[in-house]
């Protein structure tokens, strides 16, 4: 195929002056998009109000397309629940009976748990949960790891809150809109968590890696061992997330810096909780004038 | 396309507004794809937009203007979750660079037109990563993944800008 014959702008003033003026919105349109990259550095509330703008749209689209999934998707579970359920009424009265020991045992110990903790005058901050909402869409295309819930701020969220699913940490809220949030997962490389070990309370910080898991470091001992199958959970440094939430679990052997598995799996469409920012930065007292003497 | 046969000659080709908005919708439309529901772990999805740009550029250059790559870049850019302005400016280079060399290849074919996508879209992601994303992060075998599967399906996409410009009619 050759170049087409309307490239060739031929004697027409005209045609010329117009392929020259394309030419030079094409080039002010590259130089545009420079500026906006340097701007956007600096992150101008401008750019976030633009962006949910256009999630405000997505979002209940995506909603609306993940629930007709669902209600295909439960169409064969609840045929193979039914001719299965038989065999797991089976395992489960047998599973019911072995953890009764466990149970009771259990019991007791959070009794003592609660009364040593009044003995101690410790008072736990109660997480609350700020709304429920589902993960509705993510970033497929880019290295960033960002994911949209359809929950913003007419339910209440406000950028900074921490996002959990079920099994643990999800990430937490960066922009809102008025019925949509967008969440930096915590897989994504920019994304920092203080966390340690349940067995010992080894300190570490959990960051993102981009695809999907997270790099465990070390940050007190030196040569730090990381087992297989070591839990991390939050700390409640920083203030943001609440203590004891868990955020992921080590795979491979290993020291000081470990890849490790993410607790919550978000890519199954769960259902996340906003909760609220465990210690708000306090505001500041008004400074107080000395009285003159 | 001037050599397909046309079985329906005086079929009514579309008015000239709705003609000329087409290309555009397409390329946002394939931008909006990542509203799809799913929570991706791992960035794998290829860039519909890039693609739906790239095929109308090289098989129907005269459908979208010299300078609709910025704003159709923006429109992704609102989609996508990049920093705002990478596919302003990474987009309008394609552009720029697919003129320049649309000077000098005086005939070509779709395999060239491939090798131009290709080489566009794996500038496009691999420049698009180091905007976004630290540059120790490990990310590498998941992006190779991504713009092989990019390149490959720049036919399928070429085949679906075709048929809808060949709806389009040829007055646009």
């Amino acid at each position: 195929m050759p170049t087409p014959r309307d490239r060739r702008t031929g004697f027409s003033r005209r045609r010329q002056n117009m392929v020259f003026i394309g030419y030079v919105l094409a080039v002010a349109g590259a130089l545009i998009g420079a500026v906006l990259l340097v701007v956007s550095r600096f992150d101008p509330p401008m750019f976030a109000a633009l962006r949910m703008a256009a999630a405000s749209v997505t979002a209940p689209i995506s909603s609306g397309v993940a629930g007709a999934g669902r209600a295909v998707w439960s169409i064969p579970q609840e045929i193979s629940t039914h001719f299965l359920v038989r065999g797991e009424n089976e395992r489960l009265r047998a599973v019911v009976a072995r953890d009764r020991a466990l149970v009771l045992r259990a019991r007791s110990i959070a009794y003592e748990n609660r009364r040593l903790r009044t003995l101690l005058a410790l008072r736990d901050r109660e997480a609350g949960t700020v709304a429920a909402a589902r993960l509705v869409s993510s970033s497929a295309t880019s290295g960033r790891r960002f994911a949209l819930i359809d929950a913003g701020r007419l339910q209440g969220v406000q950028p900074g809150m921490p996002v959990r699913g079920p099994m643990g940490l999800i990430g937490r809220v960066v922009e809102t809109g008025p019925w949509v949030a967008r969440v930096l997962l915590i897989s994504d490389p920019n994304s920092i968590v203080p966390v340690r070990r349940t067995r010992d309370g080894l300190p570490a910080i959990a960051v993102g890696r981009g695809d999907g898991r997270v790099d465990l470091r070390s940050v007190s001992v030196a040569n730090a061992r990381f087992q297989p199958g070591d839990l991390f959970v939050t700390t409640g440094t920083g203030g943001i997330y609440a203590p004891n939430v868990p955020v992921a679990r080590v795979e491979q052997p290993g020291s000081d810096t470990v890849i490790a598995d993410t607790m919550a799996s978000p890519d199954t469409l769960d259902v996340a909780l906003v909760q609220r920012i465990f210690l708000p930065i306090p505001t500041s007292p008004a400074p107080s004038v000395p009285a003159k003497r | 396309m001037s050599d397909h046969v046309d079985y329906r000659p005086f079929a009514r080709a579309l008015p000239p507004g709705r003609a000329r908005a087409l290309p555009w919708m397409t390329v946002i439309a394939g931008s909006a794809i990542t509203a799809w529901p799913v929570i991706a772990t791992v960035p794998l999805m290829p860039p519909f937009g890039l693609l739906m740009l790239l095929s109308w550029r090289l098989l129907a250059p005269f459908a979208l203007r010299r300078w609709a790559a910025a704003p159709l870049g923006l429109a992704d850019d609102l989609f996508s979750g990049q920093p705002l302005g990478s596919a302003v400016l990474l987009w309008s280079a394609c552009f720029i660079a697919i003129d320049l060399i649309e000077q000098r290849l005086a005939f070509r074919d779709f395999w060239q037109d491939w090798l131009i996508g290709g080489g566009a879209v794996t500038f496009c992601l691999l420049a698009g990563r180091f905007i976004a994303v630290p540059f120790d992060s490990s990310l590498n075998g998941a992006l190779l993944l991504q713009i092989a599967a990019s390149v490959l399906l720049l036919p399928a996409t070429a085949r679906v800008v075709a048929w809808i410009d060949r709806k389009r009619g040829h007055r646009a």
